[in-house]
């Protein structure tokens, strides 16, 4: 049984078809991209599967669960982590705070009105933020880093969820090309080193091509291709449509 | 450390409280009294304000209804003193639970309106059920129990209540769910996407935050032996905002600093002109305009300074 069964899924937004008919499967232990240009509903694609939008057609089920339907925290709680295309952590809180809170959340304390909150899960906190390479900003005011750090914090939240299946939402973008190397190779290793299910949007090929074992294509809300990057990236559809338009990218 | 330096500072300010009565008259008795019931009351609200980021409109109605439950639980039924109190911050509890559950559905102005809703309903309730509460002229000659009817007796009464209530108001912040609930402030979406029931944390500060301004209800009752419809009023709850926002809802103290200083400014200045409602607007727009973080956010900076 596949880990992610999506059917015939779509989000119609009053008359825009931002989604229509997908349908995918994701195995275990599988880094899957989606890949797209702009506006051709990855994120949609993302907020769809997490709860945060309810689509308007179609099913999904998480290890046999159905989880349309269901609420952000709770599919979190089944074990599906995400990260956003726009950075989104606690601007105002310490970096370790960020981290300590997912945890305080992960492990089911949120509603512990006795324990003090900033004595907990200290050495699991330090142990994230050492995996993203953040154990000297600890301290640090989170929204007051550089963007890519941002983004790695980020990245230790969605971690700290405990997630077995990770969507990223664009985890490269807006990175100098640096960063784009160092941080696909962070989420590579740690997705080996956890066993971790990928699923993540990307606009960037060589991103892509660098961590996906298997890939799809959206293109107007509809998945066009998926399979092997290879077989997707000698797909006839895919080549006139996506690297016909991009064909500075795929060079 | 810091919180051992703001603990050390909390104990002096609760012996200098304790030594009021024995070094000035009744007046300031009264005074420091009715100061210490409407300090617990901020420091619930902001629970809600400071802690939460929720912006409710209608805390007076939990402070009326304990202050109102316990009129009635000790004169009308005559219940012994420690259950008719108790009953009376239960009756607050579960009001802010069945209210709460219905506010923290909407966000925002959204939410506000709704609490101020709920609140004038109480209100109306107090208004008209005449039978039980007397109406607008108040319930009064509450059957306060003989022991606490002295003013220095309730004056430590008072304090002992606003020691406890405070100290497990600053365990609850400082807890694993306080760190939650400034996160759900923080960012509401990244607090869902971390697993956070959002909604559920918010009203359990909802209902905690209506629990203690019951108990504040209550002292206030037996302080007075009376309550009136004006205690329910929205002004009650503006009332309890502008002593937030005076004090600063950045620091865990500041609502019930500014509990003390609009207490203080009402006295004095009601005396030398009638005009202080327009005084106290004035203060308040300078407030918010050089120091929006509040009074103690003015002395965290100067004490920042000082180092």
């Amino acid at each position: 049984m596949s880990m992610l069964t999506i059917k015939n899924l779509g989000m119609n937004f009053s008359g825009f078809k931002a989604l229509n008919g997908i349908n995918l499967e994701i195995e275990e232990g599988e880094k899957h991209a989606v890949l797209g240009p702009n506006g051709a509903g990855k994120t949609t694609f993302f907020n769809c599967l997490t709860g945060q939008l309810k689509p308007t057609d179609g099913v999904t089920h998480y290890k046999g669960k159905k989880i349309t339907g269901l609420t952000p925290s709770r599919i979190v709680n089944l074990g599906i982590a995400r990260s956003f295309q726009r950075i989104n952590i606690y601007p105002k809180l310490s970096v370790f705070e960020n981290v300590q809170v997912a945890l305080i959340a992960d492990k089911g304390m949120m509603f512990n009105l006795i324990r003090p909150g900033a004595a907990l899960f200290r050495d699991e906190t330090a142990k994230m933020l050492e995996l993203v390479n953040l154990s000297a900003e600890a301290d640090e005011t989170a929204g007051l880093m550089s963007y890519g750090k941002q983004k790695q914090l980020e990245l230790a939240i969605a971690l700290s969820s405990e997630p077995d299946l990770l969507l990223l939402d664009e985890p490269t973008a807006g990175m100098s090309p640096q960063e784009t190397v160092d941080s696909i190779k962070l989420i590579g290793d740690i997705a080996a080193k956890r066993k971790l299910t990928l699923l993540f949007t990307e606009h960037d090929m060589q991103v892509v091509f660098s961590i996906a074992d298997r890939m799809s294509v959206l293109h107007h809300g509809e998945l066009i291709a998926t399979g092997s990057p290879d077989e997707v990236r000698n797909n006839q559809e895919v080549r006139r449509i996506y690297l016909g338009e991009h064909a500075d990218d795929a060079a | 450390m810091i919180t051992q330096r703001n603990m050390i500072l909390l104990g002096i300010a609760f012996v200098a409280l304790a030594l009021v009565p024995a070094v000035s008259g009744l007046f300031l008795v009264y005074l420091v009294t009715e100061i210490m019931i409407f300090a617990l009351f901020a420091l619930s609200f902001n629970l809600l304000l400071g802690y939460g980021g929720l912006i409710s409109f209608g805390h007076a109605a939990y402070f009326a209804i304990g202050a109102y439950a316990c009129a009635v639980l000790l004169t009308t039924l005559g219940w012994p003193f420690l259950f008719g109190f108790g009953a009376a911050i239960l009756l607050s509890a579960v009001s802010a639970a069945v209210i709460g559950y219905f506010c923290v559905k909407l966000t925002e102005i959204y939410f506000s309106m709704l609490t101020l809703a709920f609140a004038q309903l109480v209100w109306a309730i107090a208004f008209k059920w005449v039978a039980v509460t007397n109406g607008d002229t108040g319930f009064t000659g509450v059957a306060v129990p003989g022991w606490m009817d002295e003013p220095v007796r309730f004056f430590y009464f008072t304090l002992i209540v606003l020691a406890v209530c405070a100290y497990m108001l600053w365990r609850i912040v400082n807890s694993a769910y306080g760190m939650t609930l400034v996160a759900t402030r923080e960012n509401y979406n990244r607090a869902e996407f971390i697993g956070v029931n959002v909604r559920r944390i918010q009203l359990v500060a909802f209902v905690l935050a209506g629990t203690f301004a019951g108990v504040a209800g209550a002292l206030f009752t037996l302080f007075n032996h009376a309550v009136f419809v004006e205690n329910a009023w929205w002004t009650q709850s503006a009332e309890v905002m502008i002593m937030s926002i005076l004090g600063g809802v950045g620091s865990f103290v500041g609502p019930a600093v500014g509990a003390a200083i609009l207490l203080i400014l009402d006295r004095s200045l009601a005396e030398i002109t009638v005009y202080w409602p327009t005084v106290l607007g004035i203060i308040l727009l300078a407030v918010l305009f050089f120091f929006p973080e509040g009074l103690m956010g003015v002395a965290k900076k100067a004490g920042r300074k000082g180092k």
